[in-house]
């Protein structure tokens, strides 16, 4: 076994080790040494996948390899492995999740350092770690499925970490419900790939490199589809070429391979928190902030960007799905920035901007440009981690006071923080200078995203394009509005001042401020440490992995583990065209990708007639004017006139109302399915099982027999002459019966 | 004076009397076990005379030794039952038949 393979075992297997040793042991181990074993591990694990990425990306790029650890199903063609598969998508994946999550488990320690629950914690942030590490290197749908129910269980057990506050109850309850309908579609599209994919009689799948037919492994499912190989439907009675399958769906007649394809998509709308689906990712920021950081920004809603890449093989032949992709993105990517605008709670500001740049990676996946997808969510881990772990920071300075309202003034105070929180803000509006290769990571990343919208000949390119910049210009503004509100101005006390108190009994939280300043200390070093660490990978991620991810080195470092023959702007045909075009993709490529020349049509319908290989400038340096116009205005708002847009929202316009309500989502879903389902439950609760049921059941059982049993016990009075004068009539009945016999 | 001879129907009414007197000495006596005692006597006594006069009247002395085992029966169990009654009364400090009921349901 080489080195790289046992690495690779070591990292997906030792944080579920470390989990289990945490939570099992925690009585011996207690807390510290819970937090040292599961914190040691990890950053363990981060270091052996921060050198498989770095090799992988800048020195020897491996094939892709799959490593079978024990073998799961096997029933017929249903056949999975536990196994890791190691290639560029899963490698990346394995640097972001086990650093990121390294980090978070430092940080931790010094964010929980009063919270009596401490191995608990760890234990979960250990699970998480591994079960989100199974779904990254899964080689099939069910061991994915598995890693994605466990980063759903983790997600559900942090949100309601302080199980003692009924909102955070609630709010890990509503995660998992709503996680559960996206898994729903999730496990019907595996199922449909089942129902599709089964082998057809006299086929040779040995030719499109498939040794054993399994219906849910990766490697037979995107052989089977990009080669558009013959299958046999169950219960049709000729073999089809997988793309032309049709089946009924819900009495409709749909396109197998559409209808798959949008299946998966739901899935990963639920764990991705997009619209519709999106409700309950501002609600999970009721768990602590390191898990906000950890897997509501960083890692675990990404899966679903993730598992849009991986099927990327699919999605590249499917037209329907990729529509529905490119326009649920970019209608989340706008809704969710101007939900932003209008939350005064500074986590949940930070939570609708990671549901926006989600929706910026599902455009630019659902467009082709699956490469542009990864490399945005590789650089928002960074980022995004970055302002979650600062806002934990200020939270935690300024003992748990989490409203933007109620702070201003903290930069003097917290300057290690704000300059970090500066840091991540430009990254997250992505301030770079259009041209050339100086920014911030973000910069690199969500401008491709847009470029990549612009340049696509999708039907929908323009639509996702323009959602793109509207989105830009707001994440500008509210990201500049929460830098300004909380660390700028004169410090604003909370009136009715509500700290739940976790252990901060100092009594200078509640002084009056006398120099406009707040009552603000800097937290230690063990939660800055972290915030410096993933400042650089803010600044430096974009400008070193855009070769890797994107540009020069792209073919060598995806070695085929997504489809690049159909990104409109750095795939081989695109506008930058990098890489060549490859030999097993081809079909795909020419169903969806046009020529250059014919591609770069709707860039040059402009003043740009001729040049066909370039963008026009005017695109290039779109994102950079709104993200400009945007600062200016929250400059105007937030610091010259601070008093205007309080005035906006006590006045209380429709406008302010409908965002700060949140589109009125949650009140929508409110009265269509939890009052529907309460009122459902209601009536099978309390006619047909109370009444209904346990009325003739047990219940009406018990009670007649309790009935009948205690009118009988009456007759057992307990006196002698009683039982002595029943024992007498009894015997002259009976003696009167026999003569009475014996006298006919 | 031949209507005045003693049949065997004068004997079987007066042990019938007996018995019925017994009957409801155990049933209407709402006092003390005692009576309950002595009632089974007389019912035990009804018996007696019962099976002595079938003897006479038939001429066989079956009866009458029948008689005499009733009889010790009978002395036994008064016995036994006083004994109870005497043990009964510690435990409780009554013996009214109206609190004897321990076993009502």
């Amino acid at each position: 076994m080489s080195f790289q393979e046992v690495a690779a075992i070591l990292i997906v297997l030792s944080p579920g080790l470390a989990a289990a040793v945490a939570a099992l042991g925690q009585r011996v181990l207690g807390d510290k040494g819970a937090m040292t074993i599961t914190t040691g591990i990890v950053v363990s694990a981060a270091a052996l996948a921060a050198y498989q990425f770095f090799n992988h990306a800048f020195g020897a790029a491996s094939e892709p390899t799959t490593l079978i650890l024990s073998r799961w199903f096997n029933v017929d063609t249903f056949i999975a492995d536990w196994a890791i598969r190691i290639d560029a998508l899963s490698i990346t994946m394995m640097f972001v999740v086990t650093s990121v999550s390294a980090l978070v488990h430092i940080y931790s320690i010094g964010y929980m350092a009063e919270d009596p629950h401490r191995a608990r914690f760890f234990a979960y942030l250990s699970l998480f770690t591994f079960a989100m590490l199974m779904l990254v290197t899964a080689d099939n749908f069910i061991q994915l499925f598995f890693g994605w129910e466990g980063v759903g269980l983790a997600s559900y057990l942090l949100i309601g970490f302080w199980y003692k506050k009924p909102s955070a109850n609630d709010a890990a309850i509503k995660a998992f419900v709503v996680n559960r309908v996206g898994d729903f579609g999730f496990a019907l599209g595996i199922m449909a790939l089942v129902f599709m994919i089964q082998p057809a009689a006299g086929v040779n799948y040995g030719q499109f490199g498939i040794t054993e037919f399994s219906s849910i492994k990766f490697d037979t499912v995107f052989a089977i589809i990009a080669n558009n190989a013959p299958v046999q439907v169950i219960g049709q009675a000729a073999a089809t070429p997988i793309q032309e399958v049709t089946f009924d769906f819900l009495g409709v007649h749909v396109w197998g391979l559409e209808m798959a394809g949008i299946l998966l998509f739901i899935g990963a709308m639920g764990k991705s928190a997009q619209f519709f689906l999106h409700t309950w990712l501002p609600d999970a920021m009721e768990g602590p902030t390191p898990v906000s950081a950890l897997i509501h920004a960083a890692t675990m809603v990404t899966a679903g960007v993730f598992l849009v890449c991986r099927a990327s093989p699919l999605y590249a032949v499917t037209e329907v799905a990729s529509n529905v992709v490119t326009v649920v993105g970019a209608v989340t990517c706008l809704f969710a920035a101007t939900v932003g605008l209008a939350q005064n709670d500074i986590k949940r500001v930070v939570a609708y901007s990671t549901c926006s740049q989600l929706g910026y990676m599902f455009f630019a996946a659902g467009l082709g440009a699956y490469g542009a997808a990864m490399f945005h969510l590789f650089t928002h881990a960074f980022f995004k981690a970055l302002l979650f772990l600062g806002a934990g920071s200020v939270i935690h300075g300024m003992h748990h006071e989490q409203d933007m309202r109620y702070m201003g003034g903290v930069r003097q105070p917290m300057t290690l923080t704000w300059a970090m929180m500066l840091i991540g803000t430009l990254a997250l509006i992505g301030f770079g200078i259009p041209g050339t290769e100086i920014g911030f990571a973000g910069f690199f990343s969500k401008d491709a995203v847009i470029e990549s919208a612009f340049a696509s000949d999708s039907a929908f390119g323009p639509f996702a394009f323009w959602c793109g910049i509207a989105a830009a210009l707001l994440t500008s503004f509210y990201s500049w509005r929460l830098m300004f509100m909380t660390f700028e101005g004169k410090y604003r006390p909370n009136p009715h001042a509500h700290h739940d108190d976790h252990g901060h009994a100092d009594d200078h939280a509640h002084a009056a401020p006398k120099d406009g300043r707040a009552p603000a200390h800097e937290s230690p070093w063990v939660m800055l440490a972290p915030l410096v660490l993933l400042a650089t990978g803010a600044v430096f991620a974009g400008v070193l992995f855009k070769p890797q991810f994107l540009t020069s080195n792209a073919d060598n470092f995806w070695q085929g583990a997504i489809v690049r023959d159909a990104d409109p702007l750095y795939g081989p045909h695109g506008v930058h065209a990098y890489g060549v075009a490859s030999e097993t993709h081809a079909p795909a490529a020419e169903a969806h990708a046009e020529p250059a020349d014919a591609h770069a049509e709707p860039a040059a319908a402009g003043e740009h007639a001729g040049e066909h290989h370039e963008l026009p400038a005017w695109v290039v340096w779109a994102p950079f004017t709104v993200t400009l116009t945007g600062f200016l205005g929250a400059v105007i708002f937030y610091l010259l006139a601070p008093g205007v847009p309080r005035r906006m929202a006590a006045n209380g316009g429709p406008m302010h109302a409908f965002l700060s309500h949140k589109w009125y989502f949650d009140e929508i879903y409110r009265f269509v399915f939890v009052k529907g389902a309460a009122a459902l439950g209601d009536l099978f609760w309390k006619v047909g099982d109370k009444k209904i049921i346990d009325g003739l059941g047990p219940d009406g059982v018990t009670s007649t027999a309790k009935a009948g049993a205690s009118g009988l016990s009456k007759l057992h009075t307990g006196y002698i002459f009683h039982y002595a004068l029943v024992i007498l009539v009894s015997a002259v009945i009976f003696v009167a019966f026999v003569l009475a016999g014996q006298g006919r | 004076m031949a209507g005045a001879e003693l049949g065997l129907g004068h004997y079987m009414a007066v042990s019938a009397a007996l018995f019925t007197i017994g009957v409801f000495g155990i049933f209407v006596n709402r006092k003390n076990i005692i009576v309950i005692l002595m009632s089974i006597e007389l019912i035990l006594l009804s018996v007696n005379i019962n099976l002595v006069a079938f003897s006479v009247f038939n001429g066989t002395i079956m009866g009458q030794v029948f008689a005499m085992l009733v009889l010790t029966v009978a002395a036994a169990e008064a016995a036994v039952g006083l004994a109870i009654l005497v043990v009964y009364f510690r435990n409780r400090g009554e013996i009214a038949v109206e609190d004897v009921n321990v076993l009502r349901g």
